[in-house]
């Protein structure tokens, strides 16, 4: 039987996953960073593989429940390939960010990590709707307990409240898909195509409803103003490495979900709704860039830069332009990469100083000329200077909002402005002025850390300087995804 | 063979920058300053070349294509240079003036802790403004436009551990921010518009496009214009360049004097095909520039830092150049443009020299007598002053004196506001020199027994400048003193060619006429600096205590900052407080939790219903039975 590579971006982390919870410490460690590599190999071997039209390559497929008519259907396009380089690339990055010392009991984190990945790769793999629906729940579980027994303060609150928050918003997704589902027919009646065929029959009224319920679980996720409120705490309270996962793969479901479920399955709905949604991301943007300005927990400042960022997208998504969507998907990976380089540095400054108030920090740049570079990269592509990956993502996502109504775009833009005053107060915090302290001074950087920092630099100018690679990837898959989006 | 060039150019700075960046600390102090030094002159190098490749290849202007930088259906933006007119004398005036300043800098900057990374940063600046004025798109220009930005906050804030000095930096960003976005907004309309961002693809097609004044056009040119105020210091903003002299004064020089802060005048002229048919644009331009020419003048009068007196009058001196482009006039702003660029970077450069012999004092009233002490420095000094104030033949009166006839020309009240900025500008120059290098030291024994010339690293950059300076007027001298004017004919393959009418001989009286008023000006405002401070021996009034209100008003710079603070910072912070504090969690968080308390309250209403107690259950089934019969047999009942 020939090997589905699509299966086993599933199957190895979550076996690793098994096998890493269950080892000890050091054994553990080596594991999971194998496998995360390996995973990565694969994932490259997958795209050098990938023929850029906008046909599922890659597929798997097996009949699952068979009574139902549901089935285990999996595959790679333009559109998902984006989510699955981002998980790929930034697992192995973010377990080498991790210090075993740092934690109680590391293998059952680093464990748990690979098991997420499994769900996240399984949400972008999955062709099928109920694979789909499992691989959103399953992923949830690991950063369920990542942040339950990994957490700071106040970590259950906040955990369940997340657990709740996104819970809830899935099963009105649930209830959407099954309502899709009851009306198919045929064997693997929850194939995607199949799926899509039937929502796109329905009336415009059914799929204002159809609509509503998908968004949910989506706002929910990415999150969308005003579904926000779990996300800052949530970020706060988790410990660095599952922040990262939560902020640079796993808000990216909420995006996916919209680009993949929403968009091409109910377009009536989308056109009605379409207004609605732009204008909730809009204010979004601005909401969440001015609350980030005075924020004094410089994580709760990257939380809710992050928020804002994730607005754009939304607002880019919603405006249904090539641009528009292709700026998403460049942001997806963008987005990605410096918010979990941004939680690194704050997760270091804390474990090397024990705070991270603004006002309580300063002159760090003296400890650590590399420290201080690796974080002016990351602040240089979340302000989105040119030829960093943010602007190009920026740039053709308010290109595309422009498109649509220029002074939507102008509103949106607010993020350039507010972006630098947000993110360069936050770097003055931290590493210029005089020392508060002058016996506390940052730990050194350790190789793994330097190695998954230089990765997340050497990625924000590649995409910055040379994005033509993934632009030319996704192209073909956007616009058909366009068509689908607003055709009828 | 251009192709190659254009490449060098850019890679050989940036190459200095990432040895430099990764070598800090590793390799000693000479050492970087070679590297940082053979970059930026090899680059210089490679500009004369390309100077004399273009001129042998029959001055045609070529566009350069590298690769595809951002390209999907609909917009491709290559990433390319143009080389024609306009680049080359931008290349020549950044990498000359950027060498004289990288020499003077070994010197100035020596025994700095951070030597290695300041000539990093001045490399890294020096490939960011060639991007700016080599690209071949409005987007390769908006990278070198962003990179001298971030050049700037980063040298601004160069001594990062004080923090007035950071937050200079950052305000200098954020300000230039704010002029980003609507250059962007310019951008995605020229999209829109052309489906292309390249100048060769867009220019050719403006006049079968559009109408004079059509809004779409004006709504563009004003946007690009907004990203010119920004980063040119006009009014609403040019608070941050006066703050920006914080950075080490070579700083000042080269992005805050001569080359940066141009950028926005050299993106007019690189736009002139658009503005030509936009005349309420540049009757919009030509305002602020004299509005923030006078401003700039005004607040100069009263300032007795000497690098913020050239501040502001650099500020000024950018509006007499968005006067000349608003009146179409673009020759005679570029040739304003590159005279500056030599007597303010003459000038920062002189005023570099005293504070390193004042040890760092920069209170101009606390100097005095220096003349003696630093001759090289005060023979250099008085040429840029004589330049600046308009006197002939010196380089700053041929250029000046172009814009004010040009503006007589377009517009008799620009010209008056004009004029009465040069009458400012003679005045605050001659008491900055005056104060400065004349009349009896009035600083500490200890700062007196230190005074030295500046090195010959130094003095040499000086010299230099001094002569351009001098010379400079050469470069465009008018017709009707014997000139060829050489800029407006070089320039007139790209430019249209200005309208002065026809160059009879009404024209030339009246451009010697206006000469002579000009240079009357000038020399009232000198002579009433002479009596003020040379004569009365005046000494500026110490700080907090201005004599009258206005004097006041002036010396707080109109309180322009406070206003700002009050009208838009303040607010900001406190809106941003009141909706992470308060909306945040007494609004969205609570009606979330209103949600979940209505989840609870509903299971809880539910919850009898799985008591468990055998009675209600079989009252409940009763119930059910009476309405399953009642719905069975309700045709039967009725």
């Amino acid at each position: 039987m020939e090997i589905s590579y699509s299966l086993l971006l599933i199957l190895l982390p979550l076996l690793s996953g098994v096998v890493t919870a269950t080892s000890p410490a050091n054994v553990a460690k080596s594991v999971a960073r194998l496998s995360s590599l390996i995973t990565f190999g694969i994932f490259v071997l997958m795209l050098q593989g990938f023929v850029a039209d906008a046909s599922w390559q890659y597929t798997y497929e097996t009949p699952w429940i068979q009574d139902l008519g549901i089935s285990f259907k999996l595959g790679l396009d333009g559109i998902s390939l984006i989510p699955l380089l981002l998980t790929t690339l930034l697992v192995p990055i973010i377990l080498n960010t991790i210090r075993l010392s740092d934690y109680g009991r590391p293998s059952v984190l680093l464990g748990l990590i690979l098991m997420m990945q499994a769900g996240l790769a399984t949400v972008f793999l999955a062709r099928s709707a109920f694979l789909f629906y499992l691989g959103w729940e399953a992923a949830l579980i690991p950063i369920f307990f990542i942040s339950g027994m990994f957490g700071g303060e106040l970590r259950q609150q906040v955990t369940l409240k997340f657990f709740i928050y996104t819970v809830a918003g899935s099963l009105l997704m649930l209830l959407a898909l099954i309502y899709i589902f009851a009306h198919t027919t045929g064997p693997a009646r929850d194939d995607f195509e199949v799926m899509a065929g039937v929502a796109r029959s329905f009336d415009g009224t059914v799929q204002c409803w159809l609509f509503w319920g998908l968004f949910a679980a989506f706002a929910i996720k990415m999150p969308l103003f005003p579904f926000h409120t779990w996300q800052p705490d949530a970020y706060a309270v988790s410990p660095a490495p599952g922040t990262m996962m939560l902020s640079g793969i796993m808000l990216k479901m909420g995006v996916y979900g919209v680009l993949r479920w929403l968009l091409p399955l109910v377009p009536l709905g989308v056109a009605e709704n379409k207004e609605l949604v732009l204008l909730l991301s809009v204010i979004g943007i601005v909401y969440g860039s001015i609350i980030a300005v005075k924020q004094s927990d410089i994580k709760r400042i990257v939380a809710y830069s992050s928020f804002a960022h994730v607005g754009l997208m939304s607002a880019a998504m919603f405006s249904l332009t090539l641009s528009g969507l292709t700026g998403t998907l460049i942001q997806m990976l963008s987005h990605g990469v410096t918010v979990v380089g941004l939680f690194f540095v704050v997760e270091h400054v804390e474990r090397s100083l024990g705070r991270r108030e603004v006002g309580s920090l300063g002159g760090l740049t003296k400890d650590s000329a590399a420290f201080s570079i690796y974080f002016m990269v990351m602040l240089l592509g979340s302000v989105a200077l040119p030829l960093t990956s943010g602007f190009v993502g920026e740039f053709m996502m308010l290109y595309g909002l422009s498109e649509y109504n220029l002074y939507l775009a102008l509103f949106a833009g607010a993020t350039v402005i507010f972006s630098a005053v947000y993110m360069l107060r936050m770097f003055q915090t931290v590493l210029l002025g005089q020392k508060l302290d002058t016996d506390a001074s940052l730990r050194p950087l350790n190789l793994g850390e330097n190695i998954a920092l230089v990765s997340l630099c050497v990625l924000v100018f590649w995409i910055g300087i040379y994005p033509s690679p993934f632009l030319q990837l996704v192209e073909p898959a956007v616009e058909k995804l366009l068509a689908q989006a607003v055709a009828q | 063979m251009n192709q190659l060039y254009a490449t060098w150019l850019v890679l050989v700075p940036l190459l200095g920058f990432i040895l430099n960046g990764i070598g800090f600390r590793r390799i000693s102090d000479s050492l970087a300053a070679v590297i940082g030094l053979s970059a930026c002159i090899a680059a210089f190098g490679f500009s004369a070349a390309l100077y004399l490749d273009f001129m042998q290849g029959g001055q045609a202007a070529m566009v350069i294509r590298l690769f595809d930088w951002i390209s999907f259906q609909g917009l491709s933006v290559p990433f390319e240079f143009q080389i024609d007119q306009l680049t080359l004398i931008m290349l020549l005036m950044v990498t000359g003036i950027g060498s004289l300043i990288h020499i003077y800098s070994a010197a100035y900057m020596h025994h700095d802790a951070g030597y290695g990374k300041f000539f990093a940063y001045l490399n890294l600046f020096i490939f960011s403004m060639l991007l700016l004025v080599l690209g071949g798109n409005y987007l390769i220009m908006f990278i070198g436009w962003e990179g001298v930005g971030l050049c700037s906050y980063l040298l601004i804030g160069f001594w990062n551990t004080n923090t007035a000095y950071n937050d200079a930096a950052r305000k200098a960003f954020i300000m230039n921010r704010i002029g980003d976005l609507g250059l962007l907004i310019g951008m995605f309309l020229l999209v829109q518009e052309f489906g292309s961002l390249s100048y060769a693809e867009i220019f050719p097609q403006v006049a079968q496009r559009f109408t004079e004044n059509d809004p779409t056009l004006l709504a563009i040119t004003l946007c690009l214009f907004i990203g010119a105020m920004g980063k040119s210091a006009q009014i609403p903003l040019f608070t941050w360049l006066p703050d920006a002299m914080a950075g080490p004064t070579p700083v000042s020089a080269l992005i805050h004097a001569a080359t940066m802060v141009t950028a926005g005048i050299y993106m007019v002229i690189r736009s002139s095909a658009l503005y030509n048919l936009a005349p309420v644009s540049l009757e919009v331009i030509a305002f602020v520039g004299a509005a923030t020419a006078l401003l700039g003048a005004v607040i100069g009068l009263a300032q007795n830092d000497i690098k913020k007196v050239l501040a502001y009058s650099t500020v000024s001196q950018l509006g007499y150049m968005f006067m000349a482009l608003g009146v179409g006039a673009y020759s005679s702003s570029l040739f304003h443009v590159v005279t500056h660029a030599f007597f303010k970077a003459l000038l920062f450069l002189g005023a570099g020299s005293v504070i390193h012999a004042m040890s760092n004092e920069q209170d101009i009233r606390h100097m005095g007598g220096l003349r003696k002490a630093l001759p090289v420095t005060f023979f250099t000094f008085l040429i840029g002053t004589i330049a600046i104030s308009g006197i002939p033949p010196f380089s700053g009166f041929f250029s000046k004196d172009e814009i004010l006839f040009q503006l007589f020309l377009h517009n008799k009240v620009i010209w008056a506001m004009a004029l009465a900025g040069s009458l400012l500008t003679a005045f605050y120059m001659f008491r900055l020199l005056f104060l400065t290098f004349f009349g009896s030291f009035r600083g500490t024994a200890d700062q007196q027994s230190h005074l030295h010339e500046s090195p010959f690293a130094m003095t040499l950059p000086l010299v230099i400048l001094a002569l351009l300076a001098t010379l400079g007027g050469l470069l465009n001298m008018p017709e009707v003193l014997g000139g060829n004017t050489w800029l407006a004919h070089w320039l007139a393959p790209i430019l249209p060619v200005a309208d002065h009418g026809a160059h009879g001989a009404d024209l030339h009286t009246l451009e010697n006429i206006l000469m002579a008023v000009s240079v009357a000006v000038a020399l009232l405002g000198i002579g009433t600096a002479y009596t003020m401070y040379l004569g009365k021996k005046t000494l500026p009034a110490a700080e907090g205590q201005p004599t009258s209100a206005l004097h006041r008003l002036v010396y707080n710079k109109l309180y322009i900052d406070q206003i700002y603070d009050i009208v838009f910072v303040k607010p900001i912070g406190f809106i941003s407080r009141l909706l992470g504090f308060v909306v945040e969690y007494l609004v969205i968080d609570l009606a979330v939790a209103g949600v979940g308390a209505l989840a609870r309250a509903t299971g809880k209403g539910l919850r009898f219903a799985q008591s468990g107690s055998t009675g209600s259950y079989l009252l409940m089934m009763v119930a059910g039975i009476v309405v399953f019969l009642a719905l069975v047999f309700k045709s039967n009942l009725f």
